[in-house]
């Protein structure tokens, strides 16, 4: 780790004139930066520590119906909070499929938005890597490209943002309350991250001295809490990053879809909303050939970035119909003892001819 | 320039002068405390072998700043037992074999400690097996490491019943 100059902020006027100085970084719970630092993939010249500015660890419902989540909340907190999680069930399962429950309960909700990719690749220091080092290359494309991107790819960089967290809260459509040098702004969560481009080293479109203060979560975005499901495909049960996830969401009125939300995870360098997905079913049955058309929609552009990655557009095809399914046959009472996992209990009632894959 | 932080560990506290802001608190409790307990398993937030509780929440302190902790509350494998007694899941381990080499224990006991204070795994061993999944074990004892946790809660539940 190299060494650096800690400064502890007392409010967010004070961290972002600490945070806007060249090679700040902002330091929170550090699950993910004192990591980075460990491997020399992060060399802050400045550490501005954010943990003690009051007023950025509540949760709060405001009078418009909204939910505005404190950039300090800690993930096992927000996921346990039980007026939260009964209004927004597919976030807190996507929190609890995310990391360990040491990891959870110290990191925050700005520091899951705020995390780096988990390319093999970028970590390894010895290995091209454009986001560790503009211009420098991409050993990941021609590598072993498992874990690697379907959507949003370019020449320079092909990763995938690791959150479970980001893809619910992009289908809800969230919004990113930042703070920074020029004043405060509002970005919605899917302009958030960054495609890679030409300049995979930007991961998102803060600007220097730039702070998250709270995620905002719009009125409509209760009106799931019905049917609303995140499912997460990985290398192991637990405590592994997707390699495919989605959130599901339906607003169901009669025998008909109201309103459909639909994200994907694991596919791309950021949370992936599949609008015209969404649009697709509105106003139809809930049905499976509803279901696959709107899989179809959501992976419409996808192409494998290497031979070994080509398995995820069909898997993801797959994975967005069952947890559409999953969210249709409702939310369950509680998070299920495996969090998003597929192999959590079946259906009761699984859709005749769904394009679902085999329980093992 | 040196950082004086002041952190409770195991109910006494301690002042410390911290010549570097690079000491995680795994570093500061093996090296600086003399308590040798939390392990150095990963130190990348993997393997949970330094799991401890930082004001009564299990987490990785391999991945935590001393210098931000500062006026934190610190329970460490120490600083379980009371007296001569062993903590109720320390006993359950014991009795119910959850290591072989006992390298990731110390983690895997203050992980199941924090697991039981959360409340959510209750007597269900897949949720118990879930939430200790931040603790990896080499050995592969981890069916008696779930009995373990399984027992540990069913005497704090009758504990609890009877109080």
């Amino acid at each position: 780790m190299n060494r650096f100059e800690y400064v502890r902020a007392g409010s967010v006027a004070e961290a972002v004139a600490a945070g806007a100085a060249p090679g700040a970084a902002y330091l929170a719970a550090g699950t993910n930066l004192l990591d980075l630092m460990k491997g020399g993939l992060a060399t802050p010249a400045t550490l501005v520590d954010v943990t003690r500015i009051p007023g950025l660890s509540a949760i709060e419902s405001l009078p418009d119906g909204s939910t505005r989540i404190g950039a300090l909340v800690r993930n096992s907190d927000l996921a346990h909070d039980p007026g939260f999680a009964a209004r927004y069930p597919a976030v807190a399962e996507a929190l609890l499929a995310g990391a360990s429950a040491q990891l959870r309960n110290a990191a925050t909700t700005a520091g899951n938005l705020m995390q780096r990719t988990r390319c093999p690749y970028f970590y390894d220091p010895a290995s091209a890597c454009n986001k560790r080092e503009a211009g420098a290359g991409c050993a990941a494309i021609g590598g072993a490209t498992r874990l690697h991107a379907v959507l949003g790819f370019s020449a320079s960089c092909i990763a995938v943002h690791p959150s479970d967290l980001c893809v619910p809260l992009a289908a809800l459509g969230a919004e990113v309350e930042i703070e920074g040098p020029a004043g405060s702004r509002t970005v919605s969560l899917t302009a958030f991250h960054r495609l890679p481009g030409d300049a995979p080293e930007r991961d998102t479109v803060l600007e220097p001295g730039e702070l998250i203060v709270a995620v905002r979560l719009p009125p409509e975005a209760a009106g799931f809490a019905a049917h609303a499901r995140y499912l997460k495909v990985r290398e192991r049960t637990s405590y592994a990053f997707a390699l495919v996830s989605a959130a599901a969401m339906l607003r169901l009125d009669g025998g008909r879809i109201a309103e459909a939300r639909l994200a994907l995870g694991g596919l791309a360098l950021k949370p992936w909303r599949a609008e015209a997905a969404e649009r697709l079913l509105a106003g139809r049955a809930p049905d499976a050939a509803a279901f696959r058309e709107a899989a179809e929609a959501a992976l419409e552009g996808a192409r494998p970035s290497g031979e070994a990655t080509a398995f995820k557009i069909e898997l993801a095809r797959r994975i967005a119909v069952r947890a559409l399914e999953r969210a249709l046959a409702g939310t369950p009472e509680r998070v299920p003892a495996l969090p998003a996992s597929p192999f959590s209990a079946p259906l009761a009632n699984p859709l005749p001819s769904s394009g679902a894959i085999a329980h093992a | 320039m040196s950082f004086p932080i002041t952190l409770t560990v195991n109910g006494s506290a301690r002042e410390i002068l911290l010549d570097d802001p690079r000491v995680t608190l795994l570093d500061l409790l093996r090296e600086r405390l003399d308590l040798t307990g939390s392990k150095k398993g990963c130190d990348r937030g993997q393997c949970g072998a330094c799991t401890v509780l930082v004001d009564g929440r299990r987490v990785n302190s391999c991945l935590a700043l001393a210098v931000s902790l500062d006026g934190a509350e610190v329970v460490t494998i120490e600083g379980l037992a009371s007296g001569g007694e062993l903590h109720p899941v320390q006993a359950a381990f014991l009795a119910h074999d959850g290591f072989q080499c006992g390298f990731c224990t110390p983690g895997q006991i203050m992980s199941a400690v924090g697991l039981l204070r959360e409340g959510h795994a209750g007597d269900d061993p897949e949720r118990v097996r879930e939430g200790m999944s931040g603790n990896l074990c080499r050995c592969g004892a981890y069916q008696g490491i779930t009995e373990a946790v399984l027992a540990a809660q069913g005497a704090t539940a009758r504990r609890e019943d009877a109080a």
